[in-house]
């Protein structure tokens, strides 16, 4: 232990450097398919595809991803965008496995480049020994480097070879899907299905096309130039296992709100939240609800309250610069005490920021952003399959406390794509109807209970009706200026918080439950940091992980974790800030008066990466990941590398 | 002691004080208790939907609209519980206080797409939503461009006083020319907005304009709002007493000045009739917002544009038709069987 480590080698890598001391390559001597070639099992594989984003890698992408959710295998996706409207570079990173798969994986066991640029600025994230799959007709790469395997493919030719000359760029995407397939020996028929039911609908030549081209791809004699196959290793389902959906983080979170009986809300259009509203708009209408596109963020938080006023729990949501939009009206929510879910899926900021990175910088906006002592929950997500969950969390929050629920997600979550089990509805779903039977008497804001609204149209026989108000209020709702009353309404809206966090069960520890370290994390960071945890104790480190889902209020317990370890680190995407530290570990601090509290942040608009983890944590520890530049900020000190930022530049459009 | 303490517990105490209330635990969440035991109906009287005495200023127009609502609400013996009114801020922002019913005090200009929510959740409520010029035509002045746009169903009061009351004299979007206020001593320089040009072009689709001293008129434009199925927006000219007196001086018509009542058609294939107001002629309306103040009085224009709650509804009808009207449930699990 206290040694350099070297990032860890896959059974594929060892294979492929073992078996091939020089390197095939696109330009070794044609041989015939040969019979002796033995699939290799392997457990689990990184692919990088490296194109623009027109060429429908995506679509590529999320079919592999499809297909290993069909076969009961692990699957974690990662993908970037560029903001600009059309074109521009674009990757789609998919990680299959056998076992437990966490994180989208460090480095590239196989990348595919489509042009030049895919194959310059992707090289550093393939392992040594991994395999660099590239169109041949596009990409000349330098073969002298002996630290790869090459594969040279005339994707682009080949693609209009098969599928006459109009198609032009349209179909290298499943073309090399076809390529893929042979490869790892992927199941043919289920994929060729998985191709049928996307397109199905749509014109029958589209389909005929798409097929033609995974066909091409698949019967391109890889084997000439490839000595190996490799195979996933048969992943025994348990008996009584669900099966396994997949889909994006944002579907997850859409169809979560739905199994949760929301069925109203209003949104504007903002990346990366819009595909929520997208879900939704189209899908409640099945379930007998409505959700409106607003005319400006205001407006759509002002519909999603005017939803909930009339009985039934809503949602809003947007990106960083929305939600600062809302902030007033969700101040009236945590006044009124009107219960709302509010979903925030981060991106870089402040202002308009990086659109289409990834960040944390918006929990504290989350827990303070309003005016005045305004009490709500905040959620974080922690994976794809968490966003269907916390939405029910969220809104059983919301309805039993009355107040405003904040739901945190990210980019990450928001567009990468994950199996996992499908849930159990018959367990989860929750009917909406408001109840609306006659009361005796009513009182809002009743000082020693928990606020429970009744919706209008509910008849109250004493004849006194209640008012929800933005200003200070006695009991029935009616304005005040006592400050005795000012001071019993903010206590009982902060009480209930508290009386939340009573009933939050305290989150179970990962790996060391007692130690030297105790990394804590909130949101999309779950996986790198469990992956740190597994990375760093296979080193000899003694260390666990913490991570929160119930950010605010935090649940009552975990001094008492804290108090068996050394050290406390949280691991965030935001910045340190002016007192040094990231704003959970700035909460934390607060709450706990725990000093040996630290953070580890950055800021660089991507998600961690396993290594990076370790490198911020245990500083000097762990070498440098290949390909990622020790001149690139990592634990947020951004200041030393002034000279190297002037000089990158890349392409950021509009957001 | 109370389960939720008033007072300033450390988290210490709180933490302590946890063993005490345990008894009381679920009793906190206990909802006031339904009944089963209804009596019968009594005639909507205006005794049961007064609340509090107003705060408004002696004199103020307000009361005057506010006197109209109850008695209009009186006449057409709505059910209690299905009276909402809603507002943003301002002093005509006050009203839900004083009306006895279910209602909601908002943020400032918001107020349109709060009832919009409401209208569209719950078509079995009558939702009236009150505010004033500044809330209206400036802080939520897109909030009612689109609500108008969208014909979402409810009928909006503006009582219009061509200043900003609660704060004491600041310049509002329809103040005149040359208004002294606090913001503009030497007198406004920006022209203010025309309120029915801009509800004519925005797509409301009931517009109408009425006078804070004409009683038996406001009540007229409140019921034919209410009866109107879409966006319907009264305009009531209601005097500040307190920063904006004698506003309407040259037409005052406590003061003999001249409520020149729109004419409408009646239809009747006269000679008279060819030169009365056509209230689905969007042109001739903008004509009779174009006339200098004080203008004229009555319904402006009249459209019956499918409403927001319609056309939402059919979206509905027709996707659960599509559905073959399967549970919540059912469906789910179908959109995730696809997902496999």
């Amino acid at each position: 232990m206290g040694d350099p480590v070297n990032p860890d080698v896959t059974a594929m890598q060892k294979s492929a450097i073992a078996d091939e001391p020089a390197s095939p390559t696109a330009t070794a001597a044609p041989q015939s398919e040969r019979a002796d070639l033995r699939p290799e099992n392997i457990q689990d594989a990184v692919i990088r595809l490296a194109g623009n984003s027109q060429d429908g890698i995506q679509t590529a992408g999320a079919f592999l991803a499809r297909l290993a959710g069909r076969s009961d295998q692990d699957v974690m996706t990662y993908m970037t965008i560029p903001a600009t409207i059309s074109g521009g570079p674009s990757i789609f990173q998919v990680r299959i496995g056998s076992g437990e798969v966490l994180s989208a994986g460090d480095e590239a066991d196989f990348l595919v480049a489509f042009y030049q640029h895919s194959y310059q600025d992707h090289l550093d994230f393939l392992k040594e020994g991994g395999v660099l799959l590239y169109d041949s007709d596009n990409v000349e790469p330098n073969l002298d480097d002996k630290r790869f395997v090459y594969v040279g493919v005339p994707i682009t030719g080949l693609t209009v070879e098969a599928l006459g000359g109009t198609a032009k760029d349209k179909g290298k995407n499943i073309f090399v899907l076809g390529l893929i397939t042979k490869i790892f020996g992927l199941d043919v028929e289920k994929l060729k299905r998985i191709i049928t039911e996307k397109f199905a609908g749509k014109d029958e030549s589209i389909v005929n096309t798409a097929l033609m081209a995974f066909q091409a791809g698949y019967a391109y004699p890889v084997g000439k130039v490839l000595t190996h196959q490799y195979q996933f290793e048969k992943f025994e389902k348990k008996p009584g296992a669900r099966d396994q959906i997949t889909m994006d983080g944002n579907t997850a979170l859409a169809f979560g709100l739905i199994a949760a009986g929301v069925r109203y809300g209003a949104g504007y259009p903002i990346t990366p939240w819009s595909s929520v509203m997208e879900v939704l708009r189209t899908q409640l209408p099945k379930y007998g609800g409505i959700f409106v596109q607003a005319e400006d963020e205001l407006g759509a938080v002002s519909l999603a309250l005017g939803f909930s006023f009339s009985g039934y729990l809503a949602v809003t949501g947007s990106a960083g610069p929305g939600i600062s939009l809302k902030s007033e009206a969700i101040g009236w929510a945590s006044m009124a005490e009107m219960p709302l879910i509010i979903c925030n899926i981060q991106r870089g900021g402040p202002s308009t920021g990086l659109p289409t990175n990834v960040e944390q910088s918006d929990l504290h906006q989350a827990i303070f952003g309003s005016h005045g002592d305004s009490p709500r929950v905040v959620l974080a997500a922690a994976t794809v399959e968490d966003c269907f969950y916390i939405a029910i969390e969220a809104a059983r929050i919301a309805r039993k406390y009355s107040t405003p629920v904040f739901i945190l997600s990210d980019t990450s979550l928001a567009t990468r794509i994950e199996a996992f089990d499908e849930p159990d509805l018959s367990k989860l779903m929750v009917d909406p109807k408001p109840d609306l039977s006659p009361r005796q008497t009513h009182v809002p804001y009743k000082l020693d209970q928990i606020t429970q609204h009744v919706p209008p149209g509910t008849r109250i026989l004493d004849g006194k009706y209640p008012l929800l108000s933005g200003l200070e209020h006695d009991e029935m709702g009616h304005p005040t200026g006592s400050p005795k009353l000012h001071m019993a309404m903010t206590a009982k809206r902060r009480n209930k918080l508290r009386k939340l966090a009573e009933e939050i069960p305290v989150p179970e520890v990962y790996g060391d439950q007692e130690g030297d370290t105790l990394l804590v994390g909130w949101g999309s960071t779950y996986g790198p940091i469990h992956d740190a945890v597994k990375m760093g104790r296979e080193h000899g480190e003694k260390i666990g992980a913490l991570h929160l889902r119930h950010v605010h209020p935090l649940p009552n317990g975990l001094e008492k974790i804290f108090a068996g370890f050394k050290r406390i680190v949280t691991v965030e995407m935001n910045d340190q800030g002016v007192y040094g530290f990231g704003q959970l570990a700035t909460i934390l601090r607060a709450r706990y008066c725990e000093p040996k509290i630290e953070s580890v942040t950055k800021t660089d608009g991507l998600t961690y990466r396993v290594k990076e983890i370790l490198q911020g944590v245990f500083p000097g520890k762990f070498v440098s990941v290949r390909g990622y530049s020790p001149n690139r900020p990592v634990s947020g000190n951004g200041e030393q590398d002034v000279d190297l930022a002037r000089r990158e530049s890349i392409t950021q459009g509009v957001g | 002691m109370s389960i939720l303490p008033a007072g300033n517990q450390s988290p210490k105490e709180w933490d302590e004080a946890r063993e005490q209330r345990s008894e009381d635990r679920e009793q906190i969440f206990k909802m006031s208790e339904t009944t089963t035991e209804i009596p019968e109906r009594e005639k909507l009287s205006k005794k049961a939907i007064t609340a509090d005495h107003p705060t408004w200023c002696p004199g103020c127009g307000d009361f005057a609209v506010l006197a109209s609502f109850y008695k209009v609400l009186e006449k057409r013996n709505l059910d209690h519980e299905k009276i909402v009114t809603l507002a943003g801020i301002g002093c005509s922002s006050r009203f839900p206080y004083f009306v006895n019913g279910h209602g909601a005090h908002f943020i400032h200009g918001r107020a349109v797409p709060l009832a919009s929510g409401i209208s569209l959740a719950r078509p079995d409520l009558n939702v009236f939503l009150f505010g004033g010029d500044g809330d209206g035509f400036s802080i939520g002045g897109n909030h009612l461009n689109h609500g108008a746009r969208k014909n979402v169903n409810l009928v909006y009061f503006i009582m219009d006083n061509f200043v900003y009351g609660l704060t004491k004299k600041q310049t509002s979007p329809t103040s005149p020319i040359g208004f002294k206020s606090k913001t503009d001593p030497t007198g406004a320089i920006d022209m203010p907005v025309n309120p029915m040009k801009q509800l004519i072009s925005a797509g409301a689709t009931f517009i109408a304009r009425t006078h804070a001293t004409q009683v038996k008129h406001m009540m007229e434009m409140i019921e034919r709002a209410f009866d109107h199925q879409g966006f319907s927006v009264i305009e009531c000219l209601s005097e500040c007493v307190e920063f904006f007196p004698d506003v309407f001086d040259p037409a005052d018509p406590r003061k003999g000045g001249s409520f020149e009542l729109i004419q409408e058609k009646k239809w009747d294939n006269t000679p008279e009739d060819e030169l009365r107001h056509d209230v689905t002629d969007e042109l001739a309306a903008y004509k009779l917002a174009q006339l200098p103040f004080p203008g004229v009085f009555g319904v402006f224009y009249q459209n019956d544009r499918p409403t927001k709650n319609a056309l939402e509804k059919k979206w509905i009808e027709t996707s659960r038709e599509k559905t073959g009207n399967a549970s919540d449930l059912e469906l789910l699990q179908k959109t995730f069987d696809r997902m496999k």
